[in-house]
């Protein structure tokens, strides 16, 4: 074998790209995995939770030496309203239980971590290399231009993330559209441990993750907010599509939503160290294209549009890891490049990723219900104030005082069409 | 005395984070003429950096701060942005603890 040819090259190390290069290593391939930021993870942004299943997948040893932050053990969801908010807190100190277990991370230090452990199989590593474009003889991908570079190998794996240029310029699928994706704006704030243990109700490393919607002026979307080791995770997800006709800066909305009464008593006093910002795959199975491989390619991860969000849970890490190992197990069992693509596409499917992407598959219809990310939170609010008031007078029938309020945000008829979409999706 | 968080202006929440620009490559290319008809300009208010910006009805554009998002080119409606790619290698945004 030339120097310059190596078995598979795997652009992209991000979790699809790092879990790739780590299986592959393992098993002895030369693999090349190539990162355009300085470090693996300087361009990366997360909400940052990761299911440790996937990780698990790759390798169970792996997790004992990954950098998490905050083993999640409470689950909450926030409805906001202009003053308040109606919050859910489902506490659960074994954290989801065996092999479901979750947990807070910070993408700088989990993929340069994961990359180093792809380094230490014996995969070779070199950050700061934009791939430029993919090299193509007689209809197959050969190889990566980067630069003045060419470097070519039996398979190239586009782990490049949702903005994929290797995909596009392979001809595989077109680019993303707006109603596609999530605009996701995110600030770390530092805050001391203490201070986050204190606030959120917990103790020994553990950790808090929360949804919110009534924020995003009436976009769909919703917040998010993750405890780290010293720092908060604060950010918005909101539909660009939405956002482009809205008026309002989307890094606008995050300052309202920092300033929220019932977002800033949990923010207070933390110190704001970095704005980042990333589009995230919100279609599910419907977003994910037809085609994932041609002779010589295949693509993983966010490149391939794999994203599951059901508004209580939001994957996307996990799935990319899984899709990386499909990718690599393809490579590992073809003797052939012309198979790797179909053996691909099966071992998505029995490692239960394409599976689970088709079992919530119509959840995103639930996005297309404008009113929860406006009048239903808003009314939730509504009900709960007129519950707990005691003001002397003598209290309304409680039904009635409901439905009152209900019809006052929501016709009656409108809310029964919600209702039944709302019931369909699930 | 509680500290309320507060509110960072586009200016200041982009000052928090490491660029390494590479004057005179923009990774972002516009048609000027396409912006300036353009009637729905959704990078305004999209862009999270908030770098596309109206000066006196001109639409204004420097792609240093920018997050390499891709939010731009996927909300584009009117054709202005004719190239978007990735900072050549080892310039533009790094993230530290995103």
């Amino acid at each position: 074998m030339a120097d310059d040819s190596f078995d598979a090259i795997v652009v992209g190390a991000g979790p699809a790209g790092c879990a790739c290069a780590y299986a592959l290593a393992r098993y002895g391939r030369n693999v090349l995995l190539l990162e355009r930021g300085n470090e693996p993870g300087a361009k990366n942004v997360s909400g940052g939770r990761l299911y440790a299943y996937a990780l698990d997948m790759v390798d169970p040893e792996l997790r004992s030496r990954a950098p998490f932050q905050r083993r999640i053990v409470r689950e909450q969801i926030m409805l906001l309203n202009e003053g308040g908010a109606v919050t859910v807190d489902h506490h659960d100190p074994l954290g989801g239980g065996e092999g479901a277990d979750s947990h807070s991370v910070i993408r700088a230090s989990l993929d340069a971590w994961f990359a180093q452990e792809a380094e230490a199989a014996g995969a070779t590593v070199a950050s700061g290399v934009k791939v430029d474009a993919l090299l193509e003889e007689g209809g197959r991908i050969v190889g990566i231009r980067a630069g003045e570079d060419e470097m070519r190998a039996d398979i190239v794996v586009a782990a490049d993330g949702v903005n994929s240029v290797l995909a596009r310029q392979a001809g595989l699928f077109p680019d993303v559209k707006p109603h596609a994706v999530g605009l996701g704006v995110k600030e770390t704030l530092e805050l001391p441990d203490e201070v986050i243990d204190a606030r959120f109700g917990l103790r020994d490393g553990e950790g808090a993750a929360r949804v919110a919607v009534g924020c995003t002026a009436g976009m769909a979307g919703g917040a998010f907010l993750y405890t780290n080791r010293g720092s908060l995770s604060l950010g918005l997800v909101v539909n660009p599509e939405q956002a482009g006709r809205s008026g309002r800066p989307v890094q606008e909305l995050l300052q309202d939503l920092k300033a929220h009464p019932a977002v800033a008593p949990l923010v207070e006093g933390a110190v704001p160290v970095e704005f980042s910002a990333h589009l995230v795959p919100e279609m599910g199975h419907d977003g994910v294209p037809a085609r994932l491989h041609r002779e010589g390619l295949l693509v993983a991860g966010d490149a391939a549009r794999f994203g599951i969000n059901t508004g209580l849970i939001i994957r996307g890490m996990d799935l990319a890891m899984v899709s990386g190992l499909a990718a690599a197990q393809a490579i590992l069992a073809s003797p052939t490049r012309a198979g790797v693509g179909e053996t691909y596409m099966r071992r998505l499917e029995e490692l239960s990723l394409l599976p689970s992407l088709r079992a919530l598959r119509n959840y995103h219809g639930l996005f297309g219900i404008e009113r929860i990310f406006g009048a239903y939170p808003a009314l939730a609010g509504d009900v709960m104030r007129f519950l707990f008031r005691v003001d002397g007078s003598v209290p309304a029938p409680m039904l009635g005082g409901i439905r009152r309020l209900a019809t006052s945000r929501v016709p009656f008829g409108q809310m029964a069409r919600d209702a039944w979409k709302g019931f369909r999706c699930l | 005395m509680p500290v309320t968080l507060k509110r960072l202006t586009p200016e200041e929440a982009l000052g928090l984070d490491r660029f390494d620009v590479d004057e005179g490559n923009p990774h972002i290319v516009l048609d000027k003429a396409r912006c300036a008809a353009c009637a729905d300009r959704p990078c305004l208010w999209a862009c999270p950096a908030r770098l596309y910006r109206l000066k006196d009805g001109d639409l204004q554009f420097d792609c240093a701060g920018c997050l390499e998002c891709g939010t731009c080119r996927v909300v584009c409606t009117g054709g202005g942005i004719v190239s978007w790619s990735h900072p050549g290698a080892t310039y533009g945004v790094t993230f530290r603890c995103s």
